[in-house]
């Protein structure tokens, strides 16, 4: 019977897992961990320059290829440095596990040296914890954190682990499988809520498919695009399920919500059958709920039982994961043979076209000034819309969504629930991680990049080349597009009165910078830098200071009260819309 | 559908630290009503045993119900409102006991089927036991001014007839 400290069956169980990067940051409590990292090859440990980092790199490497994405940080600074990066994850339902360094058993409660309670700080934002108090239970607490992290609706799991369970030693013995008797996600639909869902998506005169980032965190895309083109309905995705249908294809009709198009708000406005898959209704998507798809009945695939009518009421709810759920769907339309209403179709595609000959992403060029939209077009059309995109946010995440078309999943990874500006620059260094041989680009702003820009030293260090997209407007561009519609222009510390040079800056770390601000630098630029394969290259756009985002759903709207550039005409919001975010 | 109507929810918890706190961080995150919560480990040791007393619309109950399924170290619930249940909540209650109040308050604890648990010569103390109404009616019937103190339990909750909650 051979004895193994803690640590070295923390490293094991990660072995095991499959665990191929540990993003982390040493200290104290977590000193025998690192220990047992030292002497083992298998699992390599990424240091990052900030606990922040190590957990949106480990989110950007899970939402990149699907696995979960692992952390390790110290107890106390290095637990709460983290809570960001742990509240991300849990609002987008990223798979994260989360190992925290504690101080010894005998001490918790002590206010010892670096103790926070871990456990209770982060509750509220896992979707389960655990403290280890026995080494006995180690192994298997572990099996279960991967095991609830990463089935039913996936989120982050902590694990707190107190130094002297680190160090204490335990047979080693990782369970193959675990069953936790409260906790059984159902992943296969109810057939008759399937049936009942398939006669009234079949019976819509004006349908329309609204999915969101299930579709991807459950990789069924494959299932989405074969229903999509079976029933040969419009299909519109929120900014977590870009790519989970092909933004190229001519029956999507981009992305709805605030900052939607005009063809996916409209049509959801004026929609009969609204069926919404892996999506959470949420209030950037839905507007004003009371004036949501007024004419709709509504089917809702879902696995999270609490995402179906929390927002807005539902006619079918099918609770189940998104391929099972329209796999089987499909073969009741296959078995039976059924076929949409094709005249109703063709009206609706009509009325659909309309709204799109708007073309409500338009934007007015110009040869003086670089236009933040036309960077992000030159960015598809030099990568051939095959880069894998992070982003952080603000303005330029609504750019990025709007005019990249991704065509497949996972390769648009941007904060969409929490909106954590500084999470972009970890995150492509996290999906580069995962894909080394793509092209991986990182969207950013002036300000979101300032968040996380010690990451400069990590991505030099392990030489994840990234080609950081810098759309530099000076400004807190997207709080400053609200001070300005909203705020009558009172633009409070929206604007940058410093900014660092970002092109000696990016040097003084070891990778190459350039400034690009004339229009016809832009392509060239990208073209260049695209070229140096194994540099990480900032490119610092100075764009047009005052480009806002268009359309827009100001809030307290309904869908089809949506703001267009070329009227670019600025309504005061609605009252009550202004305590809405 | 926005009438808030009052909900006793039973629940199977795994009898774990901090498992508690789950439930009860819960109701404080997503702004849901609390009214009262018992918890109590069951012949089980594995488990505890929670009720909670909540209110709310039809669409409130139904989130809540989903959110504590939620819960990993929730095992099982049961909302006893949606079924023919017994509810019993415990009270002691210390009253003034003198002069004439004496046989009156005596006299009180019998029709509402009390129990004087101990006696001074200038107070009772009561225990009782029924549902939240019956607790409150005796308060009621009690002069304020003899009321000394007052120990509620919240309420707890068993389904009538055959149907019982367990694993
Ligand atoms: C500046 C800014 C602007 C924004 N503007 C917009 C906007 O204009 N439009 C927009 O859409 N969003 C916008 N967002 C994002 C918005 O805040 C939400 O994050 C987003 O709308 C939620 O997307 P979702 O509904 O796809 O849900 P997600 O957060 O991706 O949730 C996924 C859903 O799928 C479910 N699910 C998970 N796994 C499965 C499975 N296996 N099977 C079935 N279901 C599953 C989950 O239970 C959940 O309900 C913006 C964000 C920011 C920061
Ligand atoms: C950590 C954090 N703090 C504040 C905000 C609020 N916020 C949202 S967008 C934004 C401005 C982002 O500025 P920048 O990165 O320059 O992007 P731009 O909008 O100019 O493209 C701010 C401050 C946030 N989302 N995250
Ligand atoms: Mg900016």
């Amino acid at each position: 019977m051979e004895l193994i400290t803690g640590a070295e069956i923390m490293v094991r169980c990660l072995k095991e897992e499959g665990v191929e990067y540990l993003f982390g940051y040493p200290g104290g409590a977590v000193l025998h961990i690192y220990d047992a990292l030292y002497v083992q090859e298998d699992v390599k440990h990424i240091l990052v320059r900030h606990e922040q980092a190590a957990l949106h790199a480990a989110d950007g490497y899970s939402r990149a290829c699907g696995k979960p994405g692992v952390a390790l940080v110290t107890s106390g600074p290095g637990l709460t440095n983290a809570i960001t990066g742990i509240a991300n994850a849990y609002m987008d339902s990223v798979p994260l596990v989360v190992f925290s360094g504690q101080v010894p058993t005998a001490l918790i409660g002590n206010d010892a040296f670096q103790e926070v309670d871990a456990v209770g700080i982060t509750r509220p934002c896992v979707k389960h914890n655990f403290l280890v108090r026995d080494i006995k239970n180690l192994a298997e607490t572990i099996k279960k954190a991967f095991f609830i992290a990463t089935t039913g609706r996936p989120g982050p799991v902590l694990i707190d682990l107190p130094k002297d369970v680190t160090i204490a030693k335990a047979e080693y013995h990782y369970p193959k499988k675990v069953k936790l008797r409260s906790y059984n996600p159902t992943i296969k639909g109810h057939a008759g809520q399937i049936r009942k869902a398939v006669d009234m998506i079949l019976s819509a005169k004006r349908p329309i498919i609204y999915t969101g980032g299930g579709v991807i965190l459950s990789d069924g895309s494959p299932e989405l695009v074969e229903l999509t083109q079976l029933l040969g309905y419009p299909i519109t995705n929120t900014l977590m399920g870009l790519g989970a249908y092909p933004a190229t294809d001519k029956q999507f009709i981009g992305m709805l919500g605030m900052h939607g198009t005009y063809e996916a708000n409209m049509a959801m406005h004026d929609c009969d059958v609204l069926i919404a898959i892996g999506a959470r209704f949420d209030d950037r998507v839905t507007g004003k709920i009371e004036k949501f798809c007024p004419s709709a009945r509504i089917v809702h695939v879902d696995i999270d039982p609490s995402s179906i009518s929390k927002n807005v009421q539902v006619d079918i709810p099918i609770v189940g994961s998104v391929p099972n759920v329209l796999r089987a769907m499909i073969s009741v339309i296959r078995d039976e043979k059924l076929k949409p209403d094709a005249e109703a179709l063709g009206k609706w595609w009509r009325q659909i076209d309309e709204w799109r000959a708007i073309k409500s992403l338009n934007y007015r060029q110009s040869n003086e000034v670089i236009k933040p939209q036309f960077v992000i077009q030159k960015l598809y059309e030099v990568t051939q819309g095959q880069a894998i995109i992070a982003s952080d946010v603000g303005q330029h995440q609504m750019w990025a969504a709007q005019y990249y078309h991704f065509d497949r999943p996972r390769q648009w990874i941007n904060s969409g629930g929490l909106g954590t500006m500084g999470f972009g620059l970890p995150a492509a260094m996290g999906a580069k991680f995962a894909f080394p041989d793509q092209d991986v680009a990182c969207v950013t702003g002036d300000g979101s990049i300032q968040m996380m820009l010690q990451e400069l030293a990590t991505m030099k260090q392990y030489n994840t080349p990234v080609k950081i997209v810098n759309l530099n407007n000076g400004y807190l561009g997207m709080v400053r597009q609200w001070q300005e519609f909203f705020y009558q222009k009172r633009y409070c510390m929206t604007y940058f009165e410093s900014l660092p040079d970002f092109v000696m800056l990016a040097e003084a770390y070891g990778h190459v910078g350039m400034r690009i601000d004339k229009p016809r630098d832009v392509e060239g630029a990208l073209r260049e830098a695209f070229a140096m394969k194994d540099r990480t290259v900032f490119l610092d756009f100075i764009t047009d200071q005052t480009e806002n985002v268009f359309p827009m759903i100001p809030s307290g709207g309904g869908q089809n009260e949506m703001l267009l550039a070329e009227r670019d005409e600025m309504v005061s919001t609605h009252d009550e819309g202004m305590v809405l975010l | 559908m926005n009438n808030n109507n009052r909900h006793l929810i039973s629940i199977l918890l795994e009898n774990e630290a901090g498992a508690l706190s789950r439930v009860a961080n819960l109701f404080s995150a997503r702004g849901y009503n609390i009214e009262s919560l018992t918890v109590a480990p069951t012949d089980d040791p594995t488990l505890s045993r929670l009720t909670l007393v909540t209110s709310g619309n039809e669409q409130v109950i139904e989130q809540i119900v989903k959110q504590l399924n939620k819960l990993i170290d929730v095992v099982k619930l049961i909302d006893l409102s949606e079924t023919d249940a017994i509810e019993r909540e415990l009270m002691l209650i210390k009253t003034r006991a003198n002069g004439e109040q004496r046989a009156e308050m005596k006299r009180l604890a019998d029709i509402f089927g009390g129990r004087i648990l101990d006696v001074t010569d200038a107070t009772y103390t009561i225990e009782l036991t029924g549902d939240g109404e019956k607790l409150d009616n005796f308060l009621r019937a009690v002069e304020r001014d003899a009321i000394l103190e007052v120990v509620r339990s919240g309420a707890t909750g068993i389904a009538r007839g055959q149907k019982a909650l367990h694993i």
